[in-house]
This record gives structure tokens, C-alpha cells and sequence, in this order.
């Protein structure tokens, strides 16, 4: 155990020295390696590895933000999320064709952006998508439907494209499932959304409003999200049930998830929190990596929980700006027709109609605001509590050693007794027992330092993933760009035609 | 909080009304201020070439208070029936940030050093921006008198300017003696009695119903140009704490993502510097310009209705007159009386009737000439605002996809 942590500090440790340089230590290819090693999907494709390249592939994925930002419904601003990734994908790997041949060499950081981007491109790659929910049923039997379509060049599934249709419950079973199969190891397994009975009884009693509209929206996303960093884990995407929610035509109903509500699965959370916390000050830490890293979970949690607050408290604002310039276009536009001054009657009206089509921007920032960003750090949140809950699970392993070293020691306390009391057949049945507890122990504590390393390199696997750097990355920089492109101009274009009409007002 | 001398931030908010300082006999401005606690004590500073006064060049400190009793005084003054007066300044009001800078102070123990700094800039940021707002209202109530051929030669608007005691005395006495009769009574129920009132002149026929109609809109287009700016406030809010906070998250020591510190790092830039300023920017401008605009003509307007009330009463006045003559003729006693009772009433609404016309119709182009002023420089800062934005914007992108 000593001699691995001793390694693996050496490993963080470079880590730590890197700074915000974009030469990172050869650790994350080592965690490549070793899962190629496991699975059957090796990174050796790799695009590029010099800093220029790498501006040169962002600049592109602009490119494609411009073209695809058409400007109007918050749907094509969530789908260019989504589209650039690919077509940003297609033309970095047009510009890097010839490099990707050679052999990768020691990672810098760009490469691991380049390399999602590339993984699209990868002959083992798999991308799924989460389409058209469409509702079933009436009352509050009603459910939504979701089309989940598959794409892949993997010899492991029977076809190139299929599409199969699930409902929410099907996505919540299909995490209980893996959860329960791989987080005793240590794996960090993604968690779903979480259930809304708000939510969801808004859609079922047939509410067409726009709230009961983003709803949909939002939970669509986050399917789609959760369903690709399934697949995009090399282990995950090995197991049955995962082959089987995405290929299989009819999923028998999961009747468990019904446990699993929004509140439910926060508690899990938090209590997974408090076991852990409550027990790190019990547990004798040998390795002081694991406690930093916790730390740091916790400490990211809670400033991303704050920023979540707030980003929702902007949505709000946002709808209710939108709302209140609505309505100040009407009252404009009244005040306007009771003008007798035949100018500024018109110039008011002309108000009115400026207001108007702001209110419409308003309403679009809104959406972006809500589906780029709040969707997103939402998504990184209950990351983190997966993360958290790898942790925990690390914890528990390490309880049964202990439990089972306990035993082990009652046993044998046991045994000298039975000789000093001198009962040689229960005796025999002592020393069975003791032979059986000794290798319990041996098992678990293998056990344990096979899920610590698990953890350790799930948790680094976590660190690096683009996902992280999706979040921080580019969606600032998508979201700057998108009021660059789109926003402020039209402002300035509505502004600008209103000004005339002030103007003439005599 | 004390501010100490606005010294000429006030005249560059004179939003509300078309330059009214023009007339060099008699130019009023109000050059500085002090708030204490939450009240405001206003330079009132004068000059004149006009002989009524002592000397040609004076300043004396005035209260809200002040401002209002010399408003009812006009008010109530028989002379000044026919007139439109200026609407009274109304009181200053720092509820609003006195509120926000109670619950930042309740909250300072959640908050980072840095954020609790920022949100108490802000904070003086609003309590500047309504003392400015206080001291432009106050001050462009002057300015509509002395720019008045009849009500700036009034007595008592000579005293507010120049007696260099406390006006306090006065209030008093003032209250007394009125009552705040008149001004009741026009408080209440005036678009009943203006409604119900036969008009024989179309003139006025039009106005009642133009005034009644237009008051209504735009009461309510002010009450949702409120809404709106507080909206556009409560975004730059947001956005300041969402700074604040990307801020802390990117010092964290424990946040071991390096790649993520930079990028929140400059996000959280982006925010401070681009949105912040922007936002805040045009919430402040939007409300000047536009809310400030139609809470003021609705005020105005509300003036102008008061003047129709009066003059309704002085038609019920005549009218009742008439029939009291008729009874007086029919008794045969006291028709003497009655007669000149009569008459007086009749030169009443005569009198009122004309300033009334006058009064109004310089109104409506003065409306119309402050609607196009605010209307068009609203627009351009509009513009100019989310050029700044654009330009502040490329700043960041470049800055983010260089690195």
C-alpha cells in the first residue's frame, strides 16, 4: 500500500507543480494505458500537440459556434452546443489528418481537448443522442417518451445506427443498475437528473405552457448528457445493461426507480457525505492524496452549489425583464394612441414595438442562459456527488477490512480460549474459522486497495475529462460569443432604427 | 451615510425638462448637497439681475420640506388658480438601498471580503444615483417657477430664495392657517367633478377628455417602465454576485483544476468588466431618461387636471351663483348682493378660463419637447451602450481563445 502511494504522490505531485501551463505530467496517458490494457478501446489516435495547433482547433469551433448560431429559437442555441462538437471535431481533424498517425506522445493538455473532439472521430466511438419526448398516455398515468438514438462503428453492437424508445424511469433503472454493479469498485458512475413530481405533473395534467416546455427541454439535455458520459466510460460501456438500454427494443418497466425521487436522491447524497466525513476522522489515512482530494470536492461543491443559486437567480430575473418589457411595450403603445401630438404618437407606438422585440432577446438570453450554463453547472454538481460517493464506497471497503480484522481477532481470542479450556472438537471448528476470517482479511484489504486505486484514477480520470473543461472552457467562451455575435448587435440594429423617429418628433 | 457637495454631478441630469435656466434675469440652480442620516439639506443657489432681490448673486440651504410648503402655498393662493403649478418634488426616498445595505450587512458573515467590498460599492453606487435623482427633481421644481412669467415674481417664492433663516417658522404658521384645505379637496374625486361638469368651450371639452384619458396611460406606462428598470437592476445584481463568487472559486486554494482557475478567471473578468458595468450602466441611464420622463409628466399632468378641477369648481361656483340670483329676484331680497355675487363669479371663471387656455396649450408643447429630448438621447445611450458592449466583448473572446 505505501509503495503505491508513494507512486501515486509522485504522480500528483508533478500535477500540482504543472500551473496553468499546457505541458501536463505523463499521468493521464498513464490512465489511458491502463485502461486500453482493461478495455478494448485504446487512445492511440491523437491529433495535435503543439500550443498553436491547439488556438487553431478553438478558433475553429468558433467558426462553427458562428455559422450554426441561428438566431432565434433557444432550441438551434442548444443544438449548436451540441452540433459544434462534431463539426469542430471534423475540421480539427482535417487540419491534423497527417499527425494522426504517429504515435501519441506524452500528453499535453490540448491533446486530451483535441482527443474528446477526436474520440468522436475514433473508430470505437459511440455517440447517443436524446430526441422529440413525446408524451404518452393521459392523466397521471401520462409518461414522456424519449427517442434514443445510437451511432457507432463498435463491433460489439449488432447495427451502425439504431434508435430505441425509453422513458425516464428506464434512464433512472438503467443508473441503479450500473451504480450498484460498479460503485463498490470505486468507479465514479454518472448520476442521472433528478425526478421532479413538479415537474413532471405540470406535463402530465397537459399544461402547455412555457415553463412545462423548458422543463421537458431540460430534462431532456441532461438524459442526453448523462447517457453519453455512459458510454464514454470505457468499463461502462462494456457492461450488458448498458448494451442493452440502448439496443434492446422493449425494456422491462423499472420499478425501483420509484425510491429514487429529486429529494430521495439528494439525501443519498448528503448521507453519503456525512458517512463519509464522519468516518474520515475515524479512518487511519494513510494516504493524505485521498483527504485533499475530498476537500477539494467538497470545498468545488459548495462554490458551485452558490453559483448555481445564482445562475438561476439570473434566469428568473432574466424571464421576469422579459415579462415587465413586455408589458411596458403594451402600456407604451396605449400611452402612444391617447398622444394627440401626431409625432410623438407614432414615435411612441415606434417604442412600443423596439420594447417588443427586445422583450424577444430577452426571452432568448434567457433560454441560453438557462440551457448553456445552469443546465450545465447542475450537471457538474451532481458529478460531484457521484465523486463524493466513490469515496464513500472507497470508505466502506476499507470498514469491512476493518470489521473483518476484528473478527479475525475475536476468533483467535476465541481459540486461545478453547485451549485453555481444553475442547479440542471446538477447537477444530475455531481454527477453520480462523483460517477463514485470514483470508477474508487478505480479500479485503486487496479489495480495498483495489478500489483506492479505482478511485484514484476515476477521480484524475474526472479531473482531466473534457467534460470538466467543456463546462469551463467553452461555455463562457460560447456564451461571450454569443452575445457578441447575436445579442448586442441586435440591440444596437433596434436602437438605431428607433432613433429617427425620436428624432422627428416636432 | 454622508455625501458631501455633488458639486456639478446634478447638472448633468437635467433629463426631465427642457433647459429651463434660460432666462439670465433669474437662473436657479442647485449646485450641492448634503445627506445627513435621511435628510437631504439642498444649496439653493441663485442669480439675478432683477431688482426685487438684495443682491444679485445668494445661496441658502433648503429641506424637502421647504420645497413642499412653498409648493402648497402656491397651491392655495386664489391667484394661481388658473395656473398649472409645478408639481412638488416628492420626498427623497432611500428605503430602497437603506434595505439592501441592511440585509449586506446581515449577510456580511456568508460573504468573502471581496464580495461583501463589491456589493457595498454597488450599494453606494444606488444611494449616489438616488441622491442625484432627489436633487435634480428638487431642482427642476424651481426651475418651471422662475421660468413662469407670473409665479416667479411671487412673494413667497422670493422668500424661499433668498430669506437666509430657517424657513421652519413659517411651515408652521403656514400649516396652520390653511390647513391643507384646498389641496384636500383636490385630492379627492377631481376627474368626478371634471367629468361631470357641462362644458360649453371645446377647448376645454377636448383637454378634460384628453387630460383624463392620457393621465391614466400614463400612470400606468410609468408604473411598468418602473418594473422594467428594476428588473434591468436586479440582473446587474446578479451578475455582480455571480463575479464575486467565480472570483472566490478561482482563488480557491484547494481547487487543484488549473485549466478551470484560468478559464473562471477570465469568465469572472468578462462578467466584471463587460456585463457589470454595461447593465448597471443602462439600468441607470433607462431610468433617468424614459421612468424618470413619465413619472414626471404624470405628475405634471396631474397638475394640469387640478387646474381643470378648479375651474370646474368656479363654473359649479357661477352656476350656483345664477340660480341664486334667480332666487334672490324671485324673493326680491338681497338681488343686489346676488348680482355681484354673480358677477364676481362670472370674472372668475373668466379669468380662469383664459390663463387656463394659455397655461395648457404652452403645456402641451412643453411635453411634447421633453418627450423628444429623452426619447432621443435615451436612444443613443441605448446604442452607445451596447457598442461598448460589443467592444469590451471582443476584448474578452480574444483573450479567451488566445490562451
Amino acid at each position: 500500500m505505501s509503495k503505491k502511494t508513494t507512486e501515486n504522490e509522485g504522480k500528483s505531485g508533478t500535477a500540482k507543480a504543472a500551473g496553468p501551463t499546457f505541458s501536463k505530467p505523463t499521468e493521464p496517458a498513464d490512465i489511458f494505458t491502463e485502461e486500453a490494457a482493461a478495455t478494448t478501446v485504446p487512445r492511440t489516435s491523437n491529433t495535435v500537440n503543439s500550443k498553436a495547433n491547439g488556438v487553431h482547433s478553438e478558433e475553429d469551433l468558433f467558426t462553427e459556434a458562428t455559422v450554426e448560431l441561428s438566431l432565434d429559437s433557444p432550441r438551434s442555441s442548444r443544438k449548436n452546443e451540441e452540433t459544434s462538437k462534431p463539426s469542430a471535431s471534423s475540421s480539427s481533424s482535417s487540419l491534423s489528418a497527417p499527425a494522426r498517425q504517429a504515435k501519441p506522445p506524452p500528453a499535453a493538455l490540448e491533446e486530451l481537448e483535441d482527443e474528446e473532439e477526436a474520440e468522436l472521430e475514433d473508430k470505437f466511438d459511440v455517440l447517443v443522442s436524446v430526441k422529440d419526448p413525446e408524451k404518452v398516455g393521459d392523466g397521471m398515468n401520462a409518461y414522456m417518451a424519449y427517442k434514443v438514438s445510437t451511432e457507432t462503428t463498435l463491433p460489439m453492437f449488432r447495427n451502425k445506427l439504431f434508435t430505441v424508445r425509453r422513458r425516464f424511469s428506464d434512464f433512472l433503472g438503467l443508473y441503479e443498475k450500473l451504480s450498484e454493479k460498479h460503485g463498490p469498485n470505486g468507479l465514479i458512475v454518472p448520476p442521472p437528473p433528478e425526478k421532479s413530481i413538479l415537474g413532471m405533473t405540470k406535463v402530465k395534467v397537459g399544461k402547455e405552457d412555457s415553463s412545462s416546455a423548458d422543463f421537458v427541454e431540460r430534462r431532456r439535455g441532461a438524459l442526453e448528457r448523462y447517457l453519453q458520459r455512459v458510454v464514454n466510460h470505457p468499463l461502462l460501456l462494456q457492461d450488458p445493461d448498458v448494451r442493452e438500454f440502448l439496443e434492446k427494443d422493449e425494456l422491462p418497466r423499472a420499478v425501483s426507480t420509484q425510491t429514487l425521487s429529486g429529494a430521495g436522491f439528494l439525501k443519498m447524497i448528503n448521507k453519503a457525505t456525512d458517512a463519509v466525513s464522519k468516518m474520515t476522522i475515524k479512518m487511519n489515512e494513510s494516504d493524505a492524496w485521498f483527504e485533499e482530494k475530498l476537500q477539494e470536492v467538497e470545498s468545488a461543491d459548495q462554490h458551485f452549489r452558490k453559483l448555481h443559486a445564482l445562475v438561476e437567480s439570473l434566469v428568473v430575473h432574466r424571464k421576469e425583464l422579459s415579462l415587465n418589457t413586455a408589458n411596458f411595450a403594451k402600456s407604451a403603445a396605449m400611452l402612444g394612441s391617447a398622444e394627440d401630438n401626431t409625432a410623438l404618437s407614432r414615435a411612441l407606438s415606434q417604442l412600443a414595438e423596439v420594447e417588443d422585440k427586445i422583450e424577444q432577446l430577452h426571452q432568448d438570453q434567457a433560454a441560453y442562459d438557462t440551457f448553456s450554463f445552469a443546465e450545465l453547472i447542475a450537471d457538474y454538481i451532481r458529478l460531484l456527488g457521484a465523486v463524493r460517493g466513490s469515496f464513500d464506497h472507497r470508505i466502506k471497503a476499507w470498514q469491512r477490512w476493518q470489521d473483518a480484522q476484528a473478527m479475525l481477532q475475536k476468533k483467535r481470542e476465541t481459540e486461545a480460549k478453547l485451549l485453555w479450556a481444553n475442547k479440542p472438537d471446538k477447537l477444530q471448528q475455531a481454527k477453520d474459522e480462523i483460517v477463514e476470517w485470514e483470508a477474508r482479511v487478505t480479500q479485503f484489504e486487496r479489495d480495498f486497495e483495489r478500489v483506492s486505486a479505482t478511485v484514484r484514477k476515476e477521480v484524475l480520470r474526472f479531473e482531466v475529462r473534457c467534460e470538466t473543461l467543456k463546462i469551463f472552457k467553452y461555455q463562457p467562451a460560447q456564451y461571450v460569443f454569443s452575445i457578441f455575435v447575436y445579442f448586442s448587435p441586435q440591440l444596437i440594429k433596434y436602437w438605431e432604427a428607433f432613433l429617427p423617429e425620436a428624432k422627428a418628433i416636432a | 451615510f454622508q455625501f458631501i457637495g455633488i458639486e456639478h454631478v446634478v447638472k448633468t441630469l437635467r433629463s426631465v425638462s427642457v433647459d429651463l435656466n434660460n432666462d439670465a434675469s433669474l437662473l436657479i440652480d442647485i449646485p450641492d448637497a448634503l445627506c445627513e442620516r435621511d435628510k437631504v439639506k439642498f444649496t439653493v443657489h441663485t442669480k439675478t439681475t432683477l431688482s426685487s432681490f438684495q443682491k444679485p448673486e445668494f445661496s441658502v440651504p433648503r429641506q424637502h420640506e421647504d420645497f413642499i410648503w412653498l409648493h402648497d402655498t402656491l397651491v392655495e393662493t386664489e391667484d394661481y388658480a388658473g395656473l398649472i403649478i409645478p408639481p412638488a418634488p416628492p420626498k427623497p426616498d432611500f428605503e430602497s438601498p437603506r434595505e439592501k445595505m441592511h440585509k449586506l450587512g446581515e449577510g456580511e458573515a456568508t460573504m468573502t471580503k471581496e464580495e461583501y467590498t463589491k456589493m457595498k460599492q454597488e450599494l453606494e453606487a444606488e444611494y449616489l444615483a438616488v441622491f442625484k435623482k432627489t436633487v435634480q427633481v428638487h431642482e427642476v421644481f424651481l426651475q418651471r417657477l422662475s421660468s413662469h412669467p407670473v409665479l416667479s415674481k411671487d412673494r413667497n417664492f422670493q422668500i424661499f430664495l433668498e430669506y437666509d433663516q430657517d424657513l421652519s417658522v413659517r411651515r408652521k404658521n403656514a400649516k396652520e392657517m390653511f390647513g391643507g384645505f384646498f389641496k384636500n379637496m383636490v385630492k379627492s374625486a377631481d376627474e368626478v367633478l371634471i367629468a361631470g361638469v357641462k362644458e360649453v368651450d371645446d377647448f376645454f371639452e377636448q383637454e378634460k377628455t384628453f387630460l383624463l384619458d392620457y393621465f391614466s396611460k400614463i400612470k400606468e406606462a410609468t408604473a411598468k417602465a418602473e418594473k422594467m428598470t428594476r428588473s434591468h437592476k436586479n440582473i446587474a445584481d446578479d451578475y455582480i454576485r455571480l463575479s464575486a463568487t467565480l472570483n472566490s472559486l478561482s482563488a480557491e486554494e484547494s481547487t487543484n483544476y488549473y485549466i478551470i482557475k484560468f478559464c473562471l478567471k477570465l469568465f469572472q473578468n468578462f462578467l466584471r468588466v463587460c456585463l457589470k458595468k454595461v447593465e448597471g450602466r443602462v439600468a441607470s441611464d433607462e431610468e433617468l431618461k424614459l421612468t424618470e420622463l413619465l413619472r414626471y409628466y404624470m405628475r405634471d399632468i396631474q397638475a394640469a387636471k387640478d387646474l381643470l378641477y378648479r375651474r370646474a369648481r368656479a363654473l359649479a361656483d357661477y352656476e350656483n351663483s345664477n340660480k341664486a340670483l334667480d332666487k334672490a329676484r324671485l324673493k326680491g331680497k338681497d338681488v343686489s348682493q346676488a348680482e355681484e355675487h354673480q358677477k364676481r363669479c362670472l370674472q372668475k371663471f373668466d379669468t380662469l378660463s383664459e390663463s387656463g387656455k394659455k397655461e395648457l396649450t404652452n403645456f402641451k408643447a412643453r411635453r411634447v419637447v421633453a418627450f423628444r429630448k429623452n426619447l432621443v438621447e435615451m436612444a443613443e445611450l441605448e446604442v452607445k451602450h451596447a457598442k461598448n458592449n460589443m467592444t469590451l466583448l471582443q476584448g474578452c473572446i480574444e483573450l479567451l481563445s488566445g490562451n
